[in-house]
């Protein structure tokens, strides 16, 4: 049989799945065992023992100098920042996004200036955004949704170019205005393709959180892995690191049940294409 | 499909991932077996007190001195501080430029046996305490102060407020970004930094910003070192010879009223990013040992033992002294003098004046 026509049984797909995951673990282990074996304090690549006791420490205890739990602390205050930032780059993309997909000429006065804006690095400009928003939450709310909202505001434009021209015709032939145009044919079609797009950038949007907690804060999982950087502790950064891929992979999950839930018919229609 | 089947697949998956881990174990361990070796490599990085090191290898001295003992030195500028004791800790340098309180909390701290053969400055007002419209030290409590957290700025702040018996719990320290401290200060929301040279020169170039306490009022503490992994220096005494006899021969250039003096201090104030006179200033804040003899007897004075404490208190107390430390005593520190603070059976961090010594007495 040739190979592309293989594929693997139930169970053994489930071992395949697992496999990188062990094989990086035993990696991890065979070389911290090594290094410690070397010097019992190494901290780059600390043990699985010395990684449970900084859990406990970050997870489970209150920290004196603050009386809060920081790993729960900085989770709410990242979380709080993310979703701020998230959401605003959403709506700035559905609303600009689908205005300029629809009117030509909102497309001739933006669309130019929106493609070259998202090609500018955020990261380059902080100073500018903490001179003019400050160095509290509104600029780190400001760099994420700058970072994003661009390319959102492009790909649902793109997407409501996409569609085809003969369901504009038709609605008008039946009566429609601009607005219920967009509010009854172009909104239900465009809503799930947005959250696709959003599902794309919690990547990035994560990516521009820890930048901007980095630079100035007093909490959240970015400003701790960097704070605890200057002492290379990798048993505090390791778990942050993990805890982080944690929160992004449940965002990506509760993302796709959401579009499964609320528009069960996109999936058909998207393999029927 | 058969049992076996799969067995006979995760066997062979297992065996070729195993022969992939044990290819790549090698990479992970470093110099398992110290012995005498021939290249060393220093890092440093931009500050007042660690420019001569740049200097000296454009101007050919390492050079000079690495081949009067038969080694080759490589003296390599890292551009981020932290990066730059990250990676002497992890093993990817012998030596390193470093301040007394980072050396003891991550190598020290991180089981990396660590000798303080230089002790090239103190900070002498090049870190300073600055507030936005006030101009009294107390006037600091109850706002947000930004520093680069678990930072020397830190432990400036620590003493400023001890010397007004006020703690840390009377402020809110905003941990920012040095990079960014500048700007920082640009923002209405940001009313008192705590910080270093050039940035120092920088802020109070505002007629707002008021210098309110600096390091000359904590004269010794914060102190600029150069530091060779301690089993390294064991094992090849020559390579901190040529690093003593390449630091006092710059500094004797460096700090001489001479053209060639003159041209090292311009030299040293561009690659740093500021001119001779922004150089010059910031080594007026800055007590540079410029003669051996004056580094040694500073080494060996009670005064590093004094400092030495305060320090390891002040780790202590952020929980910077390694993880769950049982006490303030878990890391010893071993003075020129031999003794030990703290545990004399895990010493890691020692001060050590032979070489500094030897570059007093020519013996170099």
């Amino acid at each position: 049989m040739r190979l592309v026509n293989r594929s693997p049984a139930k169970g053994w797909a489930r071992v395949l799945a697992l496999l990188p995951f062990v094989a990086v673990l035993v990696l991890y282990l065979i070389a911290s065992a090594v290094r410690l074996s070397e010097n019992p304090a190494d901290k780059l690549l600390p043990s699985l023992a010395t990684i449970g006791d900084a859990i406990v420490r970050m997870a489970f205890t209150v920290d004196v100098r603050t009386g809060t739990i920081p790993l729960w602390n900085d989770t709410a205050a990242s979380l709080g920042r993310l979703f701020a930032g998230l959401g605003i780059a959403t709506l700035i993309g559905a609303v600009l996004g689908i205005a300029i997909g629809v009117l030509p000429y909102l497309r001739a006065l933006l669309g130019q200036f929106v493609a070259v804006v998202s090609m500018v690095p955020p990261l380059a400009i902080l100073p500018i955004l903490f001179i003019t928003m400050g160095l509290g939450e509104a600029s780190k709310i400001a760099l994420i949704a700058i970072g994003i909202a661009p390319l959102l505001v492009r790909d649902i434009a793109l997407r409501v170019m996409d569609m085809p021209h003969q369901q504009f015709i038709k609605a008008q032939t039946l009566g429609a205005s601009s607005w219920t145009l967009v509010l009854r044919v172009v909104l239900p079609q465009i809503l799930p393709r947005l959250i696709d797009s959003v599902r794309l950038q919690i990547g990035p949007a994560w990516l521009f959180l820890i930048s901007a907690e980095a630079i100035a804060s007093e909490s959240g999982l970015g400003y701790r892995i960097f704070l605890v950087r200057r002492y290379l502790a990798m048993d505090v950064i390791l778990p942050y690191v993990a805890w982080i891929t944690f929160l992004a992979f449940l965002m990506e999950i509760a993302l796709v049940l959401l579009q499964r839930r609320a528009f069960p018919w996109f999936a058909a229609a998207r393999t029927a294409q | 499909m058969s049992g076996k089947y799969h067995i006979k697949n995760i066997l062979k998956a297992g065996a070729l991932a195993l022969g992939v881990l044990a290819a790549s174990v090698p990479l992970m361990a470093h110099d398992a077996f110290a012995a005498p070796k021939k290249d060393f490599k220093l890092a440093w990085t931009i500050y007042v007190g660690w420019m001569p090191w740049g200097w000296a290898k454009d101007a050919g001295i390492v050079k000079k001195w690495a081949d009067k003992y038969g080694i080759n030195i490589d003296v390599v500028q890292v551009n981020d501080y932290a990066e730059s004791i990250n990676q002497y800790t992890v093993g990817g340098f012998d030596a390193l430029t470093v301040t007394n309180m980072d050396a003891l909390s991550t190598p020290a701290v991180g089981g990396v046996d660590t000798s303080a053969v230089i002790i090239g400055d103190f900070s002498n007002g090049n870190d300073a305490v600055i507030l936005k419209d006030k101009d009294k030290l107390a006037d600091i409590k109850g706002q947000k102060v930004n520093l680069v957290e678990f930072s020397v700025s830190h432990y400036l702040l620590a003493r400023a407020l001890a010397s007004i018996n006020l703690s840390e719990k009377d402020v809110k320290v905003v941990s920012t970004s040095d990079a960014d401290m500048a700007a920082a200060w640009k923002t209405p929301d940001v009313t008192s930094v705590v910080t270093w040279n050039p940035i120092v020169s920088e802020i109070l170039a505002d007629p707002k910003a008021h210098k309110v306490f600096d390091s000359s009022q904590i004269p010794g503490e914060i102190m600029d070192l150069t530091v060779v992994n301690t089993q390294t220096l064991k094992d090849n005494p020559a390579f901190a010879k040529a690093l003593a006899g390449i630091w006092y021969e710059t500094l004797a250039i460096m700090t001489s009223d001479t053209p060639e003096g003159k041209a090292a201090r311009e030299a040293m104030g561009k690659a740093s990013g500021t001119d001779l006179a922004g150089f010059e200033s910031q080594m007026a804040a800055t007590k540079l040992f410029a003669k051996p003899a004056e580094a040694a007897a500073f080494a060996r004075s009670p005064e590093v033992g004094a400092t030495m404490d305060k320090v390891r208190h002040f780790l202590f107390d952020h929980g910077l002294l390694g993880n769950g430390a049982p006490s303030v005593d878990v890391v010893g520190i071993e003075l020129a003098d031999g003794k030990v603070l703290g545990d004399k059976a895990n010493v890691k961090f020692r001060f050590n004046d032979a070489y500094m010594s030897d570059a007093a007495a020519g013996k170099l």
